[in-house]
Order: structure tokens, then C-alpha cells, then sequence
């Protein structure tokens, strides 16, 4: 790629607009994913009686749901970006190859 | 045709090599599985094998593996038989806290997906070392990815072998040697022969029957505990000597330094594991490695939720019955659980499946590993670093020397390791490539500023920083060397030593004002141009 051809892209509005939207929504989904197991870790380490709740029944304690919860939500939230990159982002960045072909 | 006559000949071999083992013979259920499986997939070896020409073919199986089927292999690369049998064995003796673990190695798919997996396969060709040589200087950003690569890669065959030849050795009744050296012949044959393609199938089979194998026994377990989470926790609490300890947090994480450190290691070790990121330069654009996560992650998270279900069901239906205990020891060892289960619930006939599925599993595993660490020799050390100007052929043949001498290797070190306590090497490995080879990719795609000098010191303090830690912790400096106590108080040293690498990258970058280090820093906008939008990546080859 040559530097006329990076400043072009670069001066792209679907280029611009592709970045600041995809990055905005991978950082979100992150912070979720990483906020959701760090405060579950340290909720083992720090407060490991919140786990001793009984959810249901006399067995099922909150940890049961709260670590399969963890497991949906990585599921889920990789879903959500998937979702969202094939419809808006596969778009943008077919605008921008189209208009660099030409 | 010569080499449809040697893999026939290699089934055969199998077949003589199962008959002699066992006193059950050829005709038990276990030793007819393996056989079916064996020589299936020598079947597609020898098909892979016909459509392995380029180099390309032989690192990524020409580019042309679906999302779905990408998907599938990675789950088969990730779900060894060490983590279905040991954390099904943690869930049997620890209760939740086997959950807890399974969590750790499932969270770095996410943050894969999100910052990683597209810039990946828009910037890679081959090796992941392809995506830091983007901008940075050729021969030591390769040689220390190389080098990196195939560190991690030999701790986690060695772990690998030597849980093999300890499982195959329990489920058909080979000694331990052969065993280990039939796993090293059958993966030298799928790689050698087959190259990415091969693996990759062997990997889907794999992914396919351990899926379908766990479903079948969650759904066996759930069926005895009609259906009730309640009833299958309740069976398990009043069956387990620790009661309803093992329905909560238990001693597995002492201290919150160690529980951080470990949560570090498992999720960005993940984002740094050669095998794995290999995969992602399998599939033809920036599309299918998005929805290969997508389908890996379900698939991984959908195994662990099993694995929890299996280990529970083995505290209330395995423990306790004579038949799978002698001397008040469980038959074949603590990572039994899930083998016995099987049993317990299918009789014979499954059991056999199970078994072939664990071996199946191993083999899966070691054939990627040994593919990524051939890949690391023969595209980063050879074809980039010593000789340049190689030709395609030439590199295609060094690939093929290093994966029989890396499936020898293995068979050596599986021998060599045979009684050593090796507990460490997983943790070791994830510890390693969170250290390494994570920072340093990361780095060359989100952060201009970053340099070649920056990169190889920075990764370089990771490697010795983790390999000392690890060495001065409890698990080497206390359980392998034998000393009272360690000099490194916390069993994973992740959180410092990820700190370090990150730290020692942005120092070493920032104060690097080479001539060389401008023109790196130049390069940016353009790498950085082709990781969104894939204009200039590698396409999927045409045949």
C-alpha cells in the first residue's frame, strides 16, 4: 500500500466512521467481559460468602448460576459483536474497497 | 500410491499393535473404536495429502476452512484430554472450584474476538509471527517469536505426551513407551503427509465425538437426577466426604494476588497460544474468523458447562461403588472420574467410545502443536532468517524435517518426562505466551509508538520473567526441586510478569530513536489500514 493510497482511506468518512464504531464497540464488549470475571474473582477472593446464598431448593447456590451466567455472557456478548461487524461493519468496509478500486 | 501403501501399512500395524495389548483382544468395543477412528483418519490424511502441494496448503490448509468448521477445530484444539478428564477430576474432588477454573480458560475468547481475531487474519499469512513482522525488522522479531513459539509449544507437548501415555496406558493396556510412540507416529503421518488440512479434520472429528460424547453422558447424569439440578447437587453433597463445601469456593484460590494472577494467565495466555492463533489464517477473510470465534467460544462454553455436569454426576454416581475403587483408591488415578462415569452410564460399549474419544482428543491436540512449532522452524527460522531466498518446495521439505524431528522430540521428552511431576508445564505455557507472544501482538496493532528494539526487549523480560517466577514458585522451587520454601510466594506469577512485558515493551520503544524505529513507526497507518479493512490481505487460495 503506498502513501497516497493510505491518506486516501484515511480521508474516507466510511473509513473514519468504520474505526471509531468498531473500536467503540469491541472496547465496550471488553470492559463488560473484563469488569464480569475480574469482579467474579475478586468476589472469590474478597467476599467468598456471597457464594454460600442458597438460589433454590437447599443446594443450589449462587455460585451455580453465577458461574454458568459467565459462561452465557462470553457466549452472548461475542454474539452481539459478530451480529453487529457482519451487517454495519462488512458494509463500511465494502464501501471503502469499492471506492478504492476505482 | 507409495503413500497409500505406508498408511495402509501403519493401520495395519495399529491393528496387530491393539490385538497384542489388551487380553480382551481386537474384538473388545474400546479397541474396535480406536481402530475405526485410527484408520479414518489415515483415510483423510491420505486425501489431505493429495491436495497439500504449496506451502500454503501445508500452514493453513490453503485458506479455505469455514467459520463454522474453523469454529469446530479450535474447540478441538483447545478441549484436551486434559482439561476434559482433569477438570471433570477437579469438579469430582473440589466441587465448584472446577467450575471456577473452567471459567479462567473460556474468558479470553471474548477478548480475542473483540481486539484480535479480524486484525489477525487481515495481517497474518502463515505464523502469528507474519502480524508482528508487518512493520518490524525481519530477522529478530522472528527469531524471537520463533523462539517464544516453540517454548511454548514443547511445554505443552511435553504435558500432553506424558498424559497420554498415562491414559492410553490405563484404557487399552499398552505400556506407557509404546503408547507415547504410537501417538508421535500417527501425528508425524497426519502433519507430515497432511499438513493443515489433515489436522484440521482430525481436529473436527475430534471437536464432533468429545461434544457428542459429554452431551450424552450430562444428559445420562441429568436423567438419573430427573432432570433437577437440585436432586444431582443433593446426591452429590450427601455422596462427598467434604458435604456442602463442594457446592462453594474452596481452597483453590488462597489469596487474591494468585487468584488475579491466575485469571491473567488463563485469559490472555489464551490470546498467546501459537496453535491457536495459527487457525486464524485457515479461514479466507476477516468475516469467518469473527464467526470461527463466535462458534468456538459457544462450543468451549458449552463443553465446560458439561464438564461441571460430569464431574458432579461422578461424585453421585461414581463415588462410593466397589466396582471402581480397590484399596479405597480409585481404579487408574485421580483423573478418572470421567472414564468411570462412562461406565457407570453406558456400560462397556461406551466406555469404549470414551476411550477412543480421549485418544482421538490427545491426538488432536499434539498434531496442532506439533504443526505450529514445525510452522515456527521452517516459515520463521528457515524461509525468513537463514535462507531468504528459499524456494516454496524448500520450504515445504524443511516444514516436513522439523515436524518428524518435533514428533520424535516428543515422543523422547514424553518418555524422559515419564515419572517427573509435570503439573506446572500447562500453567507454565498459558503463564509464557500471556507474557510474550500477547503483549507483543497486541502492542504492533493498537500502539504506533511501538518498535522492533521495543518488541524483542520487551517480550524478552516476559520469557525470562515468567520462566523465573515460575522456577523460584511453589510449583518447581517447592514440589519438582524439593526445597521447604519458595522464594516466589504465589503459584502464578502472571500479573507481574504480563506487567513486565507491557512495561519493558512501551520503555524500550519509547526510548529507541533509531532511523529504523521512524520508519517502523510510519508504517503504522498502513498496517493499520489493511487490519480494518483486509485490502492487501491474504485471500484463500483457488483450487
Amino acid at each position: 500500500m503506498d502513501q497516497s493510497m493510505v491518506n486516501k482511506i484515511k480521508a474516507m468518512p466510511q473509513f473514519q466512521q468504520l474505526v471509531a464504531e468498531r473500536s467503540r464497540l469491541a472496547w465496550t464488549l471488553s470492559a463488560i467481559m473484563l469488569v464480569a470475571y475480574y469482579g467474579f474473582i475478586l468476589l472469590i477472593a474478597f467476599k467468598p460468602e456471597v457464594f454460600k446464598i442458597v438460589v433454590m431448593g437447599q443446594y443450589t447456590m449462587l455460585g451455580f448460576p453465577l458461574g454458568v451466567g459467565l459462561i452465557l455472557l462470553a457466549f452472548v456478548l461475542t454474539g452481539i459483536y459478530v451480529r453487529k461487524a457482519n451487517s454495519d461493519f462488512d458494509e463500511l468496509t465494502q464501501q471503502i474497497r469499492d471506492e478504492v478500486k476505482q | 500410491m507409495k503413500l497409500m501403501t505406508s498408511l495402509i501399512g501403519l493401520a495395519a500395524l495399529f491393528a496387530s499393535g491393539a490385538a497384542m495389548a489388551d487380553d480382551g483382544g481386537l474384538f473388545q468395543p474400546k479397541t474396535i473404536m480406536f481402530l475405526i477412528f485410527v484408520i479414518g483418519t489415515l483415510g483423510i490424511t491420505y486425501w489431505a495429502a493429495q491436495r497439500t502441494k504449496t506451502a500454503k496448503d501445508f500452514y493453513t490448509a490453503g485458506g479455505g476452512i469455514t467459520g463454522f468448521q474453523n469454529g469446530l477445530a479450535i474447540a478441538g484444539d483447545y478441549m484436551s484430554a486434559a482439561s476434559f478428564l482433569g477438570i471433570t477430576a477437579l469438579v469430582y474432588s473440589s466441587g465448584y472450584d472446577g467450575l471456577i477454573y473452567a471459567i479462567g480458560f473460556l474468558v479470553g475468547w471474548p477478548i480475542i474476538m473483540f481486539l484480535m481475531s479480524e486484525r489477525l487474519r487481515n495481517l497474518g499469512k502463515f505464523t502469528f509471527a507474519d502480524v508482528a513482522s508487518f512493520r518490524f525488522q525481519q530477522t529478530p522479531i522472528r527469531v524471537f517469536s520463533a523462539f517464544a513459539g516453540i517454548a511454548i509449544v514443547i511445554l505443552y507437548l511435553i504435558a500432553q505426551m506424558v498424559g497420554a501415555g498415562a491414559l492410553i496406558q490405563t484404557l487399552f493396556g499398552m505400556s506407557f513407551e509404546v503408547s507415547v510412540v504410537i501417538v508421535g507416529i500417527l501425528i508425524i503421518a497426519y502433519v507430515t503427509f497432511g499438513g493443515m488440512l489433515a489436522t484440521t479434520w482430525v481436529q473436527i472429528i475430534k471437536a464432533v465425538l468429545l461434544l457428542s460424547g459429554a452431551t450424552f453422558m450430562a444428559v445420562g447424569v441429568m436423567y438419573l437426577s430427573n432432570f433437577s439440578f437440585e436432586t444431582l447437587f443433593q446426591n452429590a453433597v450427601e455422596n462427598h466426604a467434604k458435604g456442602m463445601d463442594i457446592m462453594y469456593v474452596g481452597g483453590l484460590v488462597k489469596d487474591p494476588i494468585s487468584a488475579i494472577s491466575l485469571g491473567i494467565a488463563l485469559m490472555f495466555g489464551t490470546a498467546g497460544l501459537p496453535h491457536i492463533l495459527m487457525r486464524f489464517f485457515t479461514v479466507p477473510n476477516a468475516k469467518e474468523a469473527r464467526k470461527s470465534v463466535f462458534y468456538a467460544t459457544g462450543f468451549i462454553g458449552y463443553f465446560y458447562i458439561l464438564t461441571f455436569i460430569i464431574g458432579m454426576g461422578a461424585v453421585a454416581f461414581v463415588l462410593g461403588n466397589p466396582q471402581y475403587f480397590s484399596d479405597g483408591k480409585m481404579i487408574g488415578g485421580n483423573n478418572m472420574p470421567a472414564v468411570h462415569l462412562a461406565h457407570a452410564l453406558g456400560g462397556d460399549f461406551f466406555l469404549g467410545f470414551i476411550s477412543a474419544v480421549a485418544f482421538a482428543t490427545i491426538l488432536a491436540v499434539v498434531a496442532g502443536l506439533t504443526l505450529a512449532g514445525a510452522s515456527a522452524i521452517s516459515h520463521d527460522l528457515y524461509a525468513n532468517v537463514i535462507n531468504p531466498n528459499a524456494t516454496e518446495q524448500n520450504e515445504v521439505r524443511v516444514s516436513r524435517v522439523a515436524t518428524v524431528v518435533l514428533g520424535i522430540l516428543a515422543i523422547y521428552l514424553g518418555i524422559a518426562f515419564q515419572s517427573q511431576n509435570i503439573a506446572f508445564m500447562v500453567g507454565l505455557a498459558f503463564t509464557i505466551a500471556a507474557s510474550t507472544t500477547f503483549p507483543v501482538l497486541i502492542m504492533s496493532m493498537f500502539w504506533k509508538d511501538m518498535t522492533t528494539r521495543g518488541a524483542v526487549i520487551g517480550g524478552t523480560l516476559g520469557l525470562i520473567s515468567a520462566v523465573a517466577m515460575v522456577v523460584m514458585g511453589p510449583a518447581v522451587w517447592v514440589k519438582v526441586l524439593g526445597n521447604a520454601e519458595a522464594i516466589v510466594p504465589y503459584s502464578n506469577p502472571a500479573l507481574f510478569t504480563v506487567a513486565i512485558a507491557f512495561v519493558g515493551i512501551w520503555l524500550f520503544s519509547k526510548i529507541d530513536n533509531s532511523a529504523r524505529a521512524a520508519i517502523e513507526r510510519e508504517l503504522f497507518e498502513a498496517q493499520f489500514i489493511r487490519s480494518q479493512t483486509g485490502i492487501g490481505a491474504e485471500g484463500a487460495s483457488k483450487h
